[in-house]
Formats: C-alpha cells, structure tokens, sequence
C-alpha cells in the first residue's frame, strides 16, 4: 500500500502555498476585450467609458469573473513548468510543491478541480496591479469518490491591488500587507488514487492513470455469439445450416443459398495475415499507439479484423499468426493474433 | 441566447422565485480554446486534442475561467449593467466537451435586505449549466443590485 502522509500534510495547514505572485500586466483593456469577446458578454461598462460611467462605476471596470486571468502565468512560463516536471528529481521548492509530492507518494496522482469561491471586494478599475498570497487552507482525510479515494485540498488566494508596483516582478510578504485586498478566491481540488473509484476503469499498468475501457461492440441477434463465444475462450464462425458455407462478418442469411438457418463452429485460431495497418493517428484513450490491425485470413477460410500484438516492424503480409482471446474487461473478450515462430511456417 | 438588450433590474423589481432566461450555449472548440487563451491558460488539454487525448480525455474541455465567465455573463445579461457581482460560487461536474450544448438557468432564490444606505441590494441567483454529460456546473452569485429611482 501507498505511504500515508497525513501528519507532514497536517502540517503544511495554514502554510502559504509559495511567494507573493505579482501580476504581469495591469488591468488593461486589450486583454478585457480578449475576454468579453471569448465569453460572448456584451455588458458595455467592460469596453465603453460612458456606459460604465452612467451605470455609476465611475469609469471601464474589468469583468469580475476575470479575476484569475489577471494573475495567470501564460504560455512561456508554462512551457518551462512543462519541461521542468519532464526532469527527474527536481527539488521541491514551495509549500505547495511539498504538499503535491507528498499526495503524489500516497499514490493520489490524478487531480481534478471541483469548487472556485470568488468574492469581490469591489470592481477592478483599468491600471490596477494585483498581486496575491496564496494559502493552504485545508486538506482532509480520506474520502471516498466517484472518481476514486482521495483528499480535498482547499487553497485560498487573496488579492490586494497596488496600483503603483511598476516594473516589480516580485514583491515581500510586507510590500503585499500594504495592498488594498479587492478579492479573495478558494480554490478546491480533489487529488486522487487512479482507478480506485467504484466500478473502476481500466488502469493502465501499475499506478497508471484510469482509461476508459474499449468501445462496446453493437450487439444484434445474429453477432451476439461471436462475443458470447470469445467471453466462454470460443472462436467461433458462423455456417449455413444447409450449404455449410462459412461466413464472417455474422449475417442473418447465407449468401450462397439464401438459408436463414446457421449454427458455428470452433475456429482452430490460426491462419496468416492477410493485410494489416498500423494506426497512429488519430488516438483513442482505450488503446496503445502505434496501434496495428490485421486482416486475417483463418485457416477455415473466413477473414477476420482483429488487434496484432506483434512489432509493426516485424508485420509481412501472409506470416502465420495465431489468435489469443484476451479479456479487457469483465464484458469484453476479443482475439489478438501474434505472430507464429517461423520453424512451425510449412508445418501441417 | 441572449436577446441582444440587456437587463436593467432594479432590486426592488426582483423577487425570489424569478427565472433567469435561459441561454443555450454551443460548445465549439473555438468556444473553448478562445476562452483559454483569453484567461492566459496554457495548458495542454484546454487547446491540443492529440494531448488531451493522450491524457486519456476524450477531446479538449472547457476551463474553469472560462466556466466562471459564462456564469457571471449568464447573470449580468439578466441584471443589467448597472449590477455589481459580488461572488460566484460554483461547483464544477462533467466537462464540457467540443460538439456539446451547454444550457445555462437561473432562478432568484434569496433577497438581502437593502444595504445601509438605501442605495442597493444584494439578490441571490442560483445557477446550472447543464450539458449531455449532466451538470457542468451549479452554484450561486450573488449580485448587487440598484434601488428603484436612486440615482446613480
């Protein structure tokens, strides 16, 4: 089992979660026209002097939802917490940064955001600098989720304004006490264990993150035994009753004589490629890429589309190959061919 | 969507039990990477299905700010400029995903008593935005709103 942290994060309550982060750029009106143009908000006291002088703001007032944005760190900076996070062993600088790793090694390694609380001191006038100190407020005891067992992290960010910060990129905690507060925000997320939630999905390997299981197949009255089949370790292809032509796909009549009486038999699994490809785009979160699939032609005569567990670089049309009835879930069993070894090639 | 005027409610023109107009939003990935960008939010999965999905979701989702904008339009398309927000609270459930419908209502559900000085009034507005999934997101703003015949 994960180690269980609870004391250190017990005590990292009330800590702040790092330095006093200062906002880029003051409150400006090219980046509340990006916004209200996004949102589709015509309210004109966000873009027109008059109008926000008349509805008695005393001049253009920044959207107050847009809190957030004014303190966001933008593309460079996150493209170098990208490529940091891709480094092995980085030290861990903030409280916040501790509190994180310290989940991670509980094995809470998937994280969603569930609560934003923001309250408005007042509206933000054009010019006004933010800068914010951010708090761990709380974090609970395990709890159980839909998504999966985990901790509730609250953090609370405030906001003051200083209007006349300049160039400062930075700030101290005592500079920040001196700022007029305008808005405070909580912020709640739920750093979880992958694939513990009830009714689990598949995870992906050992502590992977949960992915959702493979498309269902379309079920009728005529494919319904393939599926039954494979579920029981069965291959099975369906024959006319009265002709005993094979066939695959399952239709509902024979194409030879028209009969609609079948019954199947038991595929030996074996047979040898007959077209393949290998898919690596576009990508569907149930499979691994580069992804091949085979046509295969089984030794009874019928074709079959099927998963290939053999290196896309060893694929050669016609190789002999032999089917495995994976389980991928409690519902779904499917064929995956692998490759034969080439001494059994000609063998009878 | 919203009918092109906007409000102008009064607090004393509000009573609780009143409904918002409902507003229909489509969710196109245009919708959700310019709301990302415009909140200066860079992260992969907000903009680059190929990442997305490789993070094992379906499609690129809609971000909280952008979330939170929607909610505080939803509510001043209703009120009028002439309303001061004073909070949003919100819950957030199933993401909003490209090629879904997102349906914002409202519903007055608490009414302050007038500030001190007479001028205004805080109302509470419930809110959901639902979408196929279920709820997006549900929660209250609350909004401050000018008495009838205070100038401003």
């Amino acid at each position: 089992m994960s180690a269980d942290h609870s004391e250190e994060l017990a005590a990292l309550v009330g800590r702040r979660s790092g330095a006093p982060q200062v906002a880029p750029d003051a409150v400006n009106l090219a980046m509340i026209r990006h916004w209200v143009e996004a949102m589709g908000d015509e309210n004109p006291v966000y873009l027109s002097e008059e109008a926000a002088t008349d509805a008695g703001f005393g001049g253009i007032v920044a959207p107050p939802t847009m809190l957030q944005a004014w303190i966001m760190r933008g593309l460079k900076a996150s493209l170098e917490a990208e490529s940091r996070r891709a480094e092995p062993e980085t030290t861990a600088g903030s409280d916040n940064d501790r509190m994180m790793a310290l989940l991670d090694d509980e094995g809470r390694t998937s994280v969603v955001a569930t609560n934003c609380d923001q309250h408005y001191v007042r509206p933000l006038r054009l010019g006004e600098r933010l800068v914010t100190t951010s708090t761990i407020e709380d974090i609970t005891a395990e709890k159980k989720t839909g998504l999966g067992e985990g901790r509730f992290v609250t953090t609370r960010i405030d906001f003051v304004s200083l209007p006349d910060l300049g160039e400062h990129a930075s700030v101290s905690e005592e500079v920040v006490a001196a700022g007029e507060p305008v808005a405070t925000m909580r912020f709640r997320i739920l750093k979880y264990r992958p694939g513990t939630a009830k009714g689990a999905e598949v995870r992906d390997g050992d502590g992977g993150p949960a992915r959702p299981r493979r498309p269902r197949p379309a079920l009728t009255q005529d494919n319904a035994f393939f599926f039954e089949g494979t579920r029981a370790g069965k291959l099975l292809i369906q024959r006319c009753v009265s002709c005993h032509t094979l066939r695959h796909p399952p239709l509902p009549a024979c194409a030879v004589c028209g009969s609609l009486d079948w019954d199947t038999v038991q595929a030996s699994g074996r047979g040898e490629l007959y077209s393949f490809v290998v898919v690596h785009y576009p990508k569907v979160p149930s499979f691994d890429y580069p992804l091949p699939i085979g046509l295969v032609a089984l030794e009874e005569g019928t074709r079959l589309v099927a998963d290939l567990a053999i290196d896309p670089a060893e694929l050669r049309i016609g190789m002999p190959v032999e089917a495995e009835l994976v389980s991928f879930d409690d519902e779904l069993t499917l064929p995956v061919f692998h490759g034969l070894p080439a001494e059994r090639d000609e063998g009878g | 969507m919203s009918s092109g005027g906007l409000g102008t409610r009064t607090y004393d023109s509000v009573a609780v039990g009143d409904e918002l107009e409902r507003l229909v939003l489509p969710i196109t990935p245009t919708l959700i990477v310019a709301g990302a960008i415009a909140s200066r939010d860079y992260q992969d999965v907000h903009h680059d299905r190929t990442l997305a999905q490789l993070r094992g979701s379906p499609d690129i989702f809609m971000n909280i700010l952008t979330t939170n904008g929607l909610v505080g339009r939803f509510v001043t398309d209703w009120s009028g400029p002439a309303a001061v927000l004073r909070d949003v609270v919100i819950r957030l459930g199933a993401p909003n995903y490209p090629d879904d419908t997102m349906t914002l209502t409202g519903i007055v559900t608490a009414k302050a008593d007038p500030d001190a000085d007479g001028r205004r009034g805080d109302v509470e507005v419930t809110v959901r935005g639902a979408n196929s999934l279920g709820d997006h997101v549900t929660g209250t703003v609350t909004v401050s709103l000018p008495r009838e015949g205070v100038r401003r």
